[in-house]
């Protein structure tokens, strides 16, 4: 039993089953509206990718986000210049952001430690710097780049797709990449993304990513050459990155500088460690719950609470709405800072860490319980 | 060159904050092995003792403007002017640099308390987790203070006398045009006796010592049986009363808004790494080199060569460095690289 | 889902509902369902819904809060409750406040942060999850515009909350999209008269402009109607976003021989460059033998409060002050300061406005179906609102009324008595032709 449930197929089956049924089960907590449940997908994609490199070589990139700004700038000019089928644009992003991957990669993991941190820091912030000022022409700037009327779309005009009044939307071969059918898209690439993701934790190139983190100077010594290992992780990584970017603007096709900016490269930071960096799963859970406090408590209002509330009497109700409201609609930062602290200070790890330790208990409870399946690297000191 | 000039003073001036911010990170990097991306928030904490200390002083006698009807408008005049006159207003008007003593002690309190109760206890977790410990403090120190005071900047001037500019050229017998505000060049000063202050405590005490010893091998100091924690508590104090410092002296160049530090904050993480980890000199020489060269990427001709030079030079010149310089200008060997 | 679990995203009976539909039914899209009789969120129980979005957290966050004020205020309004505010004054009204076509006013609220993408993913949300027929709010051109885009897409109204940037109704207008704030263009033809008339023809203006499209936007309406007065354009110096410490952009002007300097910068920009600039002793300089004057092309209240005693004899335009006598602005001020204990900043104002005119347009139309929304809004010509006779020009979706022209107060009264309005200047010269931007409407979308 144990094994059956180590083995990929399963943990690949049971991966997907949550995430296709995922519109289903986050529906009560009200995060089942096709928006967030892209975001869920795509900022997974991002994360998953993300801990290929932090999360096994312990390399820790302060830039992913520019990777992802380059496939989204990448994506909406497909639009812009081909066509509106998605699939071009998403091969194009991915592939230009493992180009940016590579160089930016090259020159940063030439350094370590917080040295090769604040390189790719200093090129995603010249990115976001420039496109947000003097590469205007390409980028639209701080309005973003957006699909407009005059397009060319040279693929879609050859494939004698009719220009009407109102802007095209975009598709796979004509399903539309908006509302649920989008995020199944999402969801589609994101267990892809996974199985890449489970595939290279469980290989003989996973284990020597792992080595890396644990003790470089001594691979080196046995004349174990480290850079094409790291720089091929930093490129799959980027390229994990600019997939995401792509599907951002393939489910809503706008690219905005934004997205580079040090404070975006950050939270995949954040959502890694705060899941468990290192971990399969963690990354994901860390994205699902930034993004659930991004777009849910942050839309909590007073007379929302009050409803909530509603069933304690009338001056208890007063007391909690007063206290909670701290916490939701223009608090949810501080909600956000707080988690972060707490969950920190008491499960080093992140929230896998709790999972891991809940599980256990659970075992010692009621022996012979099924494990979960989730992949706990052992935690050597970086 | 008058223009040359301003611009070098510019520099100075950017480069004394950059500094200041700079130095106390590097001490709790050097010193306590701790990524805190929480002294920006200290940054900003300092700033608002300027502002809370303008704010106790002004409280005020309000009298109702009675043409106003839809809500209460009020003129305001603080007690402080009513009770002393002209003295009252003088105490107000000196606001800032009365902050300076108040935020001392205040900073410091706050400097023990967060490592006491909080960073203490990360010693010896991995670098990701202090980050996420201390961002994540970093935003609850935010809003606590965006819940106070708002979100938009709130201004703290200077004192009267010191609020315009100096013709220094006149002063010194060179151009008349040349002119530069007084509590600029008070700031760089303020910034140099910091700095030299922090410097001669680290080079002359004993307990300077220990620290210079620990930041070069912790171990080893902790081995010979001296009170490491204890000195780290005061290390993380002191670096927390140099942030706050820095935030008070900013005040009137900047008014304050709870989200200052965040704006500081990747700054002098580049200041530190380009001057190299783990050294102090390293943090104030990159603080004034980056402030230098970035006042002369924004000059009119640079930039009709180099369009958009000015937004990318900190980060262009800390590629190169780093590039040129394994360890920045002056890191040592084997701190923070693994 | 039901509507009245609409209001809330984590009630019991929300979480009851919502499971049970989705057991029974999974989650049926109901996103993009286009079809002849019906259009997005068309609304089925008793209460119609609208979407508030500001920015909550950020540089902006005391702004949204002041908007959010003036939503909620609104929404009272509409349903009957309060004093009825603007209600009273505004000409023509179909309203009966009795919410909107009998249908009561309900509101969901989130947060833009400030950017495009939050802005977006938040706007989503109430068109999605919340079934919101309109979206309004802002504090930023660049949100304001994708916003915009993202409800012409979805079908959905957008009433634009503060955002200046010609952009928004230029080039990148929209059929769904409405703006009442004023754009950069009318600025600059409001200032240009009364800065001849305080400085005179012979000026030379040294412009610093915040990095980005709306910083451009304002930098060529000024340059376009102070040099038709005869000004020279010394330098127009880009700045980045954020900068902080403008010192390195400010020392040039000293000695630039300018005598005018226009600071294009809104927000923390304006109320750190204005700091320095005066630290720098501009305002008490001498060239040329005139008196050195600095402009603030767009002023707003709220941040003007940041730059404190330095505003003071500063020359600017604004959408509408609190200390307006007309009967319109008077109604909204007192009924605002009663409920809040201040007075509303023009951003509250524009935002207020714009949510009776969304819903005074669907009762005209006597349906919330976008299209007939657009058709009673396009050409809409009504006063009692504050900016005196005001028309939605069919041709842009644009504003057009009298517009401020302000001064830093050298004696406030009170607290709230920063700005001083020099000059209404009229309609008839902000006016501009509609092709003048460029930019195209498309067509309605539902």
């Amino acid at each position: 039993m144990k094994e059956l449930l180590k083995s990929n197929l399963v943990i690949m089956v049971i991966f997907a089953v949550i995430v296709l049924t995922a519109p289903a089960w986050l529906t009560p907590i009200g995060a089942g509206y096709p928006d967030i449940l892209q975001k869920f997908a795509i900022f997974g994609l991002f994360a998953i990718g993300f801990n290929i490199l932090f999360g096994l070589t312990g390399y820790l990139s302060f830039g992913h986000a520019a990777f992802l700004g380059v496939g989204s700038y990448t994506a909406v000019w497909s639009f812009k210049l081909l066509t509106m089928n998605v699939l071009p644009a998403i091969i194009f992003s991915t592939l230009m952001a493992g180009v940016f991957a590579l160089v930016i990669g090259f020159i940063s993991l030439r350094r370590s430690g917080i040295y090769f941190s604040i390189l790719t820091l200093a090129f995603a912030q010249m990115s976001y710097s420039l496109a947000y000022s003097v590469l205007t022409p390409i980028t639209n700037g701080e309005t973003g780049l957006q699909l407009t009327l005059a397009d060319p779309r040279v693929v879609d005009g050859m494939m004698g797709i009719p220009v009407t009044d109102s802007l095209p939307t975009t598709n796979l071969f004509g399903l539309a990449m908006s509302g649920y059918s989008g995020f199944y898209f999402c969801a589609v690439l994101l267990i892809v993304g996974f199985y890449v993701s489970l595939k290279i934790f469980r290989s003989p190139y996973g284990m020597k990513l792992r080595a890396i983190k644990s003790n470089q100077t001594r691979m080196k010594y046995t004349g174990f050459n480290t850079r094409p290992y790291l720089l091929s992780a930093f490129v799959i990584s980027g390229m994990f990155a600019g997939l995401a970017g792509a599907l951002m603007a393939a489910t809503d096709p706008l690219a905005g500088a934004e997205r580079m900016q040090w404070t975006a490269s950050g939270e995949v930071v954040l959502m890694t460690i705060l899941g468990g960096m290192g971990t399969l799963i963690g990354p994901l859970l860390g994205v699902g719950i930034i993004k659930y406090f991004e777009n849910i408590f942050s839309a909590l209002n007073e007379s929302a609470l009050h409803e909530v509330f509603s069933f304690l009497p009338g001056w208890l109700e007063e007391v909690m709405v007063w206290i909670s409201h701290h916490f939701v609609g223009e608090g949810w930062h501080l909600t956000l800072g707080t988690l972060f602290m707490l969950v920190v200070i008491f499960l080093p790890g992140g929230v896998m860490e709790g999972i891991t330790r809940l599980s256990a208990y659970l075992k010692s409870k009621f022996k012979g319980s099924d494990e979960i399946t989730s992949e706990k690297v052992s935690e050597d000191a970086s | 060159m008058d223009e040359i000039l301003l611009q070098i003073l510019n520099g100075l001036d950017k480069g004394g904050a950059y500094a200041l911010i700079a130095l106390g990170l590097t001490l709790t990097f050097g010193t306590l092995g701790v990524v805190n991306f929480a002294h920006g928030a200290l940054f900003m904490l300092g700033a608002f003792c300027a502002v809370s200390v303008q704010q106790v002083l002004t409280i005020s006698k309000r009298v109702k403007d009675e043409s106003i009807t839809f809500f209460d408008a009020y003129k305001e005049t603080p007690y402080l002017e009513l009770w002393w006159g002209d003295t009252g207003a003088m105490i107000i008007d000196y606001a800032v640099p009365i902050s300076i003593f108040v935020a001392i002690p205040i900073m410091l309190l706050i400097g023990v308390a967060i490592e006491r109760g909080l960073i203490k206890h990360f010693y010896k977790r991995t670098h990701a987790e202090q980050i996420l410990v201390t961002f994540g403090l970093a935003i609850v120190l935010q809003e606590i203070v965006k819940s106070l005071f708002g979100a938009n900047p709130i201004p703290t001037p200077a004192p009267d006398i010191v609020s315009g500019s100096a013709a220094i050229g006149s002063m010194l017998g060179l151009s008349d045009a040349l002119v530069y505000p007084w509590w600029r060049m008070i700031y760089l000063m303020f910034a140099a006796v910091v700095i030299f202050g922090v410097f001669a405590f680290l080079r002359f005490t004993t307990f300077g010592m220990v620290v210079r010893a620990g930041m070069a091998d912790r171990e080893t100091v902790g081995l010979l049986g001296i009170n490491v924690q204890k000195r780290f508590t005061i290390v993380f104090g002191l670096a927390t009363v140099v942030a706050g410092l820095a935030g008070v002296m900013y005040t009137p160049i900047l008014p304050p808004d709870y989200h200052i530090g965040m704006d500081f904050l990747v700054l002098s993480f580049v200041v530190v790494v380009v001057g190299g980890m783990g050294s102090l000199e390293g943090a104030v020489l990159a603080g004034f080199l980056l402030g230098i060269l970035q006042s002369f990427a924004s000059m009119n001709e640079v930039k009709s060569i180099l369009p958009g030079i000015d937004q990318i030079i900190i980060y262009l010149v800390a590629v190169v460095v780093l590039l040129v310089r394994p360890r920045g200008l002056l890191g040592r060997e084997g701190v923070m690289e693994d | 889902m039901s509507d009245d679990s609409k209001f809330s995203t984590l009630s019991r009976r929300g979480f009851l509902k919502a499971s049970m539909a989705a057991a029974a039914a999974g989650a049926a899209p109901t996103f993009f369902i286009n079809n002849a009789n019906a259009y997005v969120n068309a609304p089925t129980g008793g209460t119609v819904t609208l979407g508030f979005n500001v920015p909550q957290t950020g540089a902006y966050a005391d702004e949204g809060a002041d908007e959010l004020r003036a939503y909620k205020l609104a929404v009272k309004h509409l349903n009957g409750e309060g004093d009825g505010g603007m209600m009273n004054t505004m000409k023509p009204l179909s309203l009966k406040g009795n919410g909107v076509l009998g249908k009561k006013v309900a509101y969901v609220t989130g947060d833009t942060q400030t950017k495009s993408d939050a802005a977006r993913a938040s706007a989503k949300r109430m068109i999605e999850k919340d079934g919101a027929l309109m979206i309004t709010g802002g504090s930023s051109s660049g949100v304001a515009i994708a916003v915009q885009g993202l409800c012409q897409d979805a079908g959905v109204i957008f009433m634009a909350g503060l955002t200046h940037s010609n952009d928004t109704t230029g080039k990148d207008r929209r059929k769904h999209g409405f703006r009442h704030f004023f754009n950069t263009e009318m600025s600059g033809a409001a200032l240009a008269p009364i800065l001849e008339k305080e400085f005179g023809k012979d000026r030379t203006a040294y412009h610093l402009t915040a990095d980005y499209t709306w910083g451009w936007s304002q930098e060529g309406s000024i340059k376009k109607y102070t040099e038709a007065l005869g000004w020279q354009t010394k330098a127009a110096v880009r700045t980045p976003l954020g900068a902080g410490d403008f010192s390195q952009y400010i020392t040039p002007v000293l000695n630039s021989g300018a005598d005018v300097l226009v600071l294009n910068h809104y927000g923390k920009d304006m109320v750190n460059s204005l700091t320095q600039a005066v630290q720098f002793g501009l305002r008490d300089k001498q060239v040329n033998g005139k008196d050195f004057q600095i402009v603030v092309p767009l002023f707003s209240r709220l941040m003007a409060q940041g730059a404190g005693e330095n505003i003071k004899g500063i020359y600017g335009s604004t959408n509408w002050n609190w200390s307006l006598t007309d009967e319109g602005s008077k109604a909204f001020v007192k009924s605002f300061g009663a409920e809040y204990g201040f007075p509303p900043s023009q951003a509250a104002h524009t935002c207020y406005v714009q949510t009776l005119l969304y819903a005074n347009a669907c009762e005209m139309a006597g349906t919330f179906n976008p299209c007939g929304v657009i058709e009673a809004l396009e050409g809409f010509k009504f006063e009692g609102m504050g900016n005196g006779p005001t028309e939605y020009r069919a041709e842009d979706h644009q504003c057009f009324k009298d517009v401020l022209v302000v001064r830093g107060n050298q004696n406030p009264t009170s607290q709230f008595d920063l700005l001083e309005v020099v000059n209404v200047t009229p309609r008839s010269a902000v006016e501009y032709a509609p092709d003048m931007l460029g930019g195209q409407l498309g067509s309605c979308n539902a």
